[in-house]
């Protein structure tokens, strides 16, 4: 292909001008090198990010790197190593060789719009020096030999110019414009891909059985919002979780209890709408005013019921637990800050298969609920509620707190099965497992143009396949009229870029125009 | 039933392992022979090639075909069919006991994988006879075999939710296909290298590099295996991103796998570019496809082992 390469002209100019300096540094980014040496550093510059864990992608593991690492996270901190993707060194060499794509673009289009109007070039002097050199003697006279070599190559979808008592014909023009659509699709994908980070966000919301959620800044766990939000984007809709149901293998000794399928049952309702029954996969999200519904991940949140020395309710709420393992063992934090007569803290621990393990420590060996047991911690103390420190709903500061229940204190460890119904030590209450309802994690995305990045996918493969196979090529047949009169006809072809047929091509045209006497 | 399927599949598979292992004797006896004191169409050759244009070229390179004991090498071949064989039906048998696709999780990727490379290499030979790296292509994969079935063996067990998806065969599918033909290009980069050397003087010892393409040759050939691989794996990185915008809400995260996937398209995609360019065509471009395929390997070995990420099919 015409691959443009620098022109050496810059160099040789005895002077440079500022302007000069400019041409000579733009010519040096747009050359074919230059656009090597970058996508290899691109390669290697990705490198890092794999070795160490992402902010983005990884956040739980940055945080554990910090602390295992505490001499180079630092060093590693500062180079932006945990955000590689985004660091300025990675931004400038993506950045540098997208303009270096678009500097070359752009003159190739100009080529190659060129190439488009012009006739193919006057034939060569001596055939026999190009590729597939074949010659047959003809049975008709020169201009009729090149009057039916003309069809026969326009038939083939050549482009077609004679000259004399020869024809120049040329093909594949749609490989250089595949290769242009190529290129021009990955700054589109590129493109594509930061408008709809900019516009787009996501979100994350734990949603228990039986509760509903709204699509609103306020009612997200987290929220990220691209750098171009506004709360606008947020179309108003609920989504109920109704039951959530998780199928586990029952009969593969193998892998008892592994997840099959989970499936969310949810009514969702857009403004002004009927509700509508739909079901929640995974690998099957949500379609829902603009936004995709993933079901991310589930867990159990056991509703407790606290009563106070009277018996009066003071808490009475599904708290999610975390899941750590393949049987859900699970951790939570309850916090009841009222209505007792002390703060009360709580770390729990749920087992939905209860099993004891040797050491006479409870584990689950199956995810799905066969006998439930919630043990409880119990915590008496200020919870740092009002000062915002005690404010992370999955941890429990316990420093300033005395423990009542547990392993370290006169009462052992609250243990309650389903339906169980407990006194908590110092009289300050009962407490009660009153149901293990699911919940669900669900991410919500919003991605304006992500139909967009996938189109100029499409057209990326699309060009890549045009540039790649399509051969683009020149072909020649000249009638030669030799010194007795009779007439001998030559064919030959010269490649345009990688061509593998061509000699087979040269060939078959030849016996298209003129059949060998063998054949 | 599924025991007796998947032991029925193993039984396979250690078959198809021992006529690899024949068929490896015997393109490595070709080699050897290839290397034996040759007669004089080696001398005719060696100088066409060094007064070689584009036009005589083909002189030089249609000495492998030659008909001088090629029995080792046709019996290699119809060795590797066997073994080809037996190795699909070792893939079918272990899909059908598990009744789905065999790649879901290392052992069968390795498995399916390594069949389709071989499949890929035999099928090759009806456009071009690219026998002299039957002993590249049958070692590597002997070796995967190896450790596939003492390394990544793990019994049949239910997909998990993630993993339930038509992308699964798609995507697992073109990117083995993708494989397949990166490895026949780096084993052809690898012979390309070693006669470049020659070229040099610098490979005395390796007599059989005579009866083989020329540097220049290789060449070309290895880019136009390379290039179909370049455009599965391409298909390969955009179906991977439309199914983890299915499974995990976002289309792309920088996540290990999908961050060794882009750098071994970017690798490959400075291969092509470097073929374009003037200094970088020949050994550096060869070394490029070497390179970039050794990255495939790594990805799908050390990548899925030892990095942490979503992709955490391994099954170990
Ligand atoms: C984002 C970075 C780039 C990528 C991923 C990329 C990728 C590719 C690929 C895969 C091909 C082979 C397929 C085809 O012919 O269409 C190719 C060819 C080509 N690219 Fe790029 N390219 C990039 C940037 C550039 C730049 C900056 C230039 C200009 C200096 C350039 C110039 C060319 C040319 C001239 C060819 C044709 C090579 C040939 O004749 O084989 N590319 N590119």
């Amino acid at each position: 292909m015409d691959a443009p390469e620098p022109e050496k002209g810059g160099i040789t100019q005895p002077r440079l001008d500022f302007v000069g300096y400019l041409r000579f540094f733009w010519r040096q980014l747009t050359s074919m090198r230059t656009a090597l040496f970058l996508l290899l550093l691109l390669a290697i510059a990705a490198i890092p990010g794999s070795l160490v864990p992402q902010v983005t992608s990884d956040p739980n593991g940055v945080i554990a790197y910090k602390r295992d690492n505490p001499g180079i996270a630092p060093v590693l901190e500062n180079l932006q190593v945990f955000t590689t993707y985004s660091s300025v060194w990675f931004s400038a060499i993506y950045l540098l060789l997208f303009v270096s794509l678009i500097g070359c673009v752009i003159p190739r289009t100009k080529h190659h719009l060129d190439a488009l109007r012009v006739r193919p070039p006057k034939t060569p002097a001596r055939l026999e020096r190009l590729e597939g050199f074949t010659t047959r003697p003809s049975t008709v006279d020169a201009p009729a030999a090149v009057a039916s070599a003309e069809k026969l190559l326009r038939g083939l979808h050549y482009r077609v110019q004679v000259y004399g008592d020869s024809v120049s014909a040329e093909r594949g023009y749609l490989r250089e414009t595949g290769n242009l659509v190529f290129h021009v699709a990955l700054i589109g994908v590129l493109v594509t891909v930061g408008v709809g980070g900019g516009f787009g966000y996501t979100g994350q919301r734990v949603v228990v059985e039986g509760y509903a959620f709204n699509n609103s800044l306020s009612s997200y766990d987290s929220f990220n919002p691209g750098r171009f939000f506004t709360d606008s984007a947020l179309e108003p809709y609920s989504i109920a979780l109704d039951d959530f149901e998780a199928t586990y293998e029952e009969s593969n000794l193998d892998a008892l209890g592994q997840a099959i399928d989970f499936t969310a049952q949810v009514t969702t309702t857009m403004r002004g709408e009927q509700p509508r029954e739909q079901d929640i996969k995974v690998n099957t999200p949500l379609e829902i005013g603009g936004t995709q519904v993933y079901l991310l991940g589930n867990g159990y949140a056991p509703v407790v019921i606290v009563r106070d020395a009277d018996g009066e309710v003071v808490f009475n709420q599904p708290t999610p637990f975390l899941p750590t393992d393949a049987n859900l063992t699970s951790f939570g934090i309850l916090k009841i800050p009222d209505g007792l007569a002390e703060q009360v803290g709580m770390i729990g621990a749920l087992y939905p298969s209860t099993a004891e393990l040797t050491s006479g420590a409870l584990t689950s060996n199956y995810p799905d609920l066969i006998n439930p047991t919630l043990t409880l911690e119990v915590y008496t103390g200020d919870l740092g509620l009002d000062n915002g420190v005690g404010s992370n709903a999955y941890a429990l500061n316990t420093d300033e707190l005395t423990q009542v229940a547990g392993r370290n204190a006169p009462e052992p460890t609250i243990k309650l099965g389903l339906g169980d119904r407990i006194e908590l030590p110092n009289g300050l209450g009962s407490i009660e497992l009153a149901a293990i309802p699911r919940f669900a994690s669900l991410d919500v995305h919003h991605d304006p143009a992500q139909g967009w990045v996938l189109l100029f996918a499409i057209l990326v493969v699309a060009g890549l396949v045009t540039s790649l196979f399509v051969p683009r090529r020149r072909v020649w047949v000249k009638a030669v009229t030799n010194k007795d009169g009779t007439v001998t006809l030559e064919y030959s072809g010269l490649a345009r870029g990688d061509d593998p047929a061509l000699e087979a091509a040269v060939a078959d045209i030849a016996d298209r125009h003129s059949p060998s006497p063998k054949a | 039933m599924t025991e007796t399927l998947v032991s029925y599949s193993l039984v396979a598979v250690y078959s198809a392992m021992a006529i690899y292992v024949l068929a490896f004797v015997l393109f490595t006896l070709d080699l050897a022979r290839r290397s034996s004191p040759a007669p004089a169409r080696v001398e005719t050759s060696v100088e066409a090639s060094s007064g070689s244009t584009r036009l005589l070229e083909r002189v030089t390179t249609d000495a492998p075909a030659d008909t001088k004991g090629p029995r080792y090498l046709r019996a290699a071949v119809a060795l590797t069919v066997i073994g080809w064989v037996l190795h699909v039906a070792a893939a079918v048998l272990r899909g059908a006991a598990a009744g789905r696709v065999p790649w879901a999780n290392m052992f069968e990727f390795t498995l399916t994988a390594t069949a389709i490379i071989v499949g890929v290499f035999l099928a090759v030979q009806f456009w071009q006879d690219l026998r002299f790296v039957g002993a590249f292509v049958v070692g590597f994969v002997l070796i995967a075999l190896g450790v596939a079935t003492v390394n990544f063996y793990v019994d049949v067990v239910p997909l998990p939710p993630a993993l339930q998806s038509a992308w699964l065969v798609i995507h697992v599918f073109v990117a083995s296909l993708g494989t397949a033909f990166f490895a026949l290009g780096a084993a052809i980069s690898v012979v390309q290298l070693l006669q470049a050397r020659r070229a040099a003087g610098r490979a005395a010892g390796l007599r059989f590099l005579d009866t083989l393409p020329a540097a220049d040759k290789l060449e070309n050939l290895a880019y136009r295996v390379t290039v179909v691989g370049f455009v599965f794996w391409t298909f390969t990185l955009i179906a991977g991103a439309v199914w983890a915008e299915r499974a995990w809400g976002r289309y792309w995260g920088w996540d290990t796998k999908e961050v060794w996937t882009f750098i071994i398209w970017t690798i490959f995609a400075g291969y092509i570019h470097a073929r374009a360019t003037r200094g970088w065509r020949g050994s550096r471009s060869a070394w490029l496809a070497i390179i970039g395929f050794s990255a495939v390997v790594f990805n799908f070995t050390i990548v899925n082992l030892f990095f942490k990420g979503l992709h955490t099919y391994s099954g170990l």
